[in-house]
């Protein structure tokens, strides 16, 4: 199937590629991590941090260390192996769904062609929703192997918002596969060419946006680890170093979404009226299309309380799911009257 | 309005459905608007909108800009009458001292912290403008509760409460402030408010 990608990469840039992605992606998690801290300050009339380096800028690195040299504690009523595992699996399926986010077209780097993205693979959304719902494992063992019916009662939160919101996102973006004709990320990315997608794919972009802010447990819709009424839900028991994995993979799989929204819906690297910059720029492009979104994701967080638990529900089955499906049948039926 | 209307006053729904043994609840009934409201696409808008109009609540608040007082760098002004870390004054033309040992600051103190012993002045040793003078004067300002009864108390204004209110410290034996404490003017004095400010 990767022939229909249409080139090959000798086996030693992919090597590369994959060190420049991780090492890119493990950088920006800590920007995001103070850009949040920073803007929740301001949105609240306050500073945020700035104490640890200039304008607080190291406070990631403290935050990081501190957590890292803490002991690893475990309670005596959690299952051990699971528990050592769930943090893993979390951050992994971060990393893993991040590999796909295209951040530009393939460049002529050296006279090899190079595809400034980890992988482009011909199933693209299909592979981050298996990333996505295997993702919930991390959730859904950490929660259980705690022990801990704060971390139990989080988790079951966390499996039954997968099953409401997987479902919508999946099909909000069945009118872009549609629209598009195909599945490989870049391949959208090209099909959006004339118009970016989310204005004929509105409504697609509207539920794709709200089933996000479930799929990384934000607010409002962070009722896995709502830390008012569960302690912090299923992540209670963790502590150090695994604790920080989960913190990751969090901030990561917010990049994913931006990422990914940017991608569908943004035009990726793309500018509207017809600028074509050279290759160099499309990465700061897609990294800027990114940062509003990650920008709207924090603003929402300062600003919405968390849902309450049967609101969520009755949300993502009774609005969110009908919408998703009504866009996808009115795009089916305009794909193919138009043609 | 009357209190009890006729029952041929109230609503036809009301006595419809809550007229049950006679009794007519009239205008004390209100109609309760469950959320969400009628239609879906009014209470989807509704949505939208006071969605849109918390977010742009929050964003007023980034253009108007923190409003920290960055604590250590910055303090806020204490009033005038602020009733801070005692002070124990001397008379400006002889530099004698005005306290005379009366010992009524420490009668009146209800927290009990305030230690004083006094002594003869003598023609040699001449510490203060009366009899006696305080030999020892110590405030314990780890008991210290800063009402200002002690000042209150005073005949001779010798003691008064200070505008210094950073007085934490490492050790509770270094908050006993001797007498030549209480006498030097503060290391660093706190800001005092403007009038009007």
């Amino acid at each position: 199937m990767i022939a229909l990608v249409g080139y090959f990469e000798p086996w030693w840039i992919q090597i590369i590629k994959g060190i420049v992605i991780f090492a890119v992606g493990l950088q920006l998690v800590p920007v995001v991590l103070i850009a949040e801290r920073k803007l929740l300050g301001r949105f609240q009339g306050r500073y945020g941090p700035n104490r640890v380096g200039p304008y607080g800028a190291l406070q990631p690195l403290a935050d990081i260390l501190k957590l890292l040299t803490k002991e690893q504690f475990r309670p005596s009523t959690s299952v051990g192996l699971l528990f050592a595992l769930a943090p893993l699996i979390s951050i992994l399926t971060a990393v893993a769904a991040f590999a796909i986010i295209p951040f530009g077209d393939a460049q002529d780097i050296f006279g090899t062609k190079v595809g400034l993205y980890g992988i482009d693979v011909s199933i693209g959304p299909l592979y981050l929703f298996a990333f996505g719902a295997i993702a919930f494992y991390g959730i859904m063992l950490g929660g259980w192997s705690s022990g801990s019916k704060y971390s139990f009662l989080g988790a079951m939160r966390g499996a039954a918002q997968l099953i409401s919101y997987e479902v919508s996102q999946g099909l909000a973006l069945v009118g872009v596969i549609i629209t598009a004709q195909t599945l490989s990320l870049t391949g959208i990315v090209h099909a959006q060419a004339g118009m970016w997608y989310f204005i004929p794919q509105f409504f697609g972009f509207l539920v794709f946006l709200v089933a996000g802010f479930a799929e990384t447990n934000r607010t409002p819709f962070d009722l896995s680890e709502a830390d008012a009424e569960l302690v912090g839900g299923y992540n209670t028991e963790f502590g150090g170093g695994r604790f920080a994995s989960y913190y990751f993979a969090e901030y990561l799989n917010v990049l994913v979404v931006s990422g990914i929204v940017t991608t569908v819906f943004l035009g990726g690297w793309l500018l509207p009226f017809g600028v074509h910059p050279p290759g160099w720029v499309d990465p700061i492009v897609v990294l800027f299309k990114m940062s509003l979104i990650t920008f709207l994701f924090i603003w929402i967080r300062a600003t919405l309380p968390r849902l309450r638990y049967d609101q969520l529900m009755s949300f993502g089955w009774k609005v969110l799911l009908p919408l998703a499906t009504l866009n996808t049948l009115v795009t089916a039926i305009l794909v193919v009257a138009t043609h | 309005m009357s209190a009890t209307p006729p029952r041929e006053d109230a609503p036809a729904t009301a006595t419809a459905t809550l007229n049950v043994s006679g009794w007519s609840p009239g205008e004390d009934v209100i109609e309760v608007q469950r959320s969400p409201a009628p239609g879906a696409t009014r209470s989807a808008w509704r949505t939208f909108r006071e969605t849109a109009r918390g977010l742009k609540t929050t964003m007023a608040r980034i253009a108007e800009g923190p409003s920290t007082i960055q604590y250590p760098e910055e303090k806020v002004p204490v009033f005038p009458r602020f009733r801070g870390r005692h002070k124990l004054h001397r008379f400006e033309d002889t530099g004698l001292e005005k306290c005379v040992g009366c010992s009524l600051c420490a009668a009146a103190c209800p927290a009990d912290c305030i230690r004083v012993v006094a002594a003869e002045n003598t023609p040699e040793n001449r510490v203060s403008a009366g009899e006696r003078y305080a030999a020892v004067y110590e405030i314990n300002l780890s008991r210290c509760i800063f009402c200002g009864y002690c000042e209150v108390a005073c005949p001779f204004d010798a003691i008064t409460m200070g505008h210094d209110y950073e007085l934490s410290d490492y050790d509770r034996g270094d908050l006993i402030f001797t007498k030549e404490m209480l006498l030097a003017e503060p290391l660093e004095r706190s800001p005092l408010r403007n009038e009007g400010e």
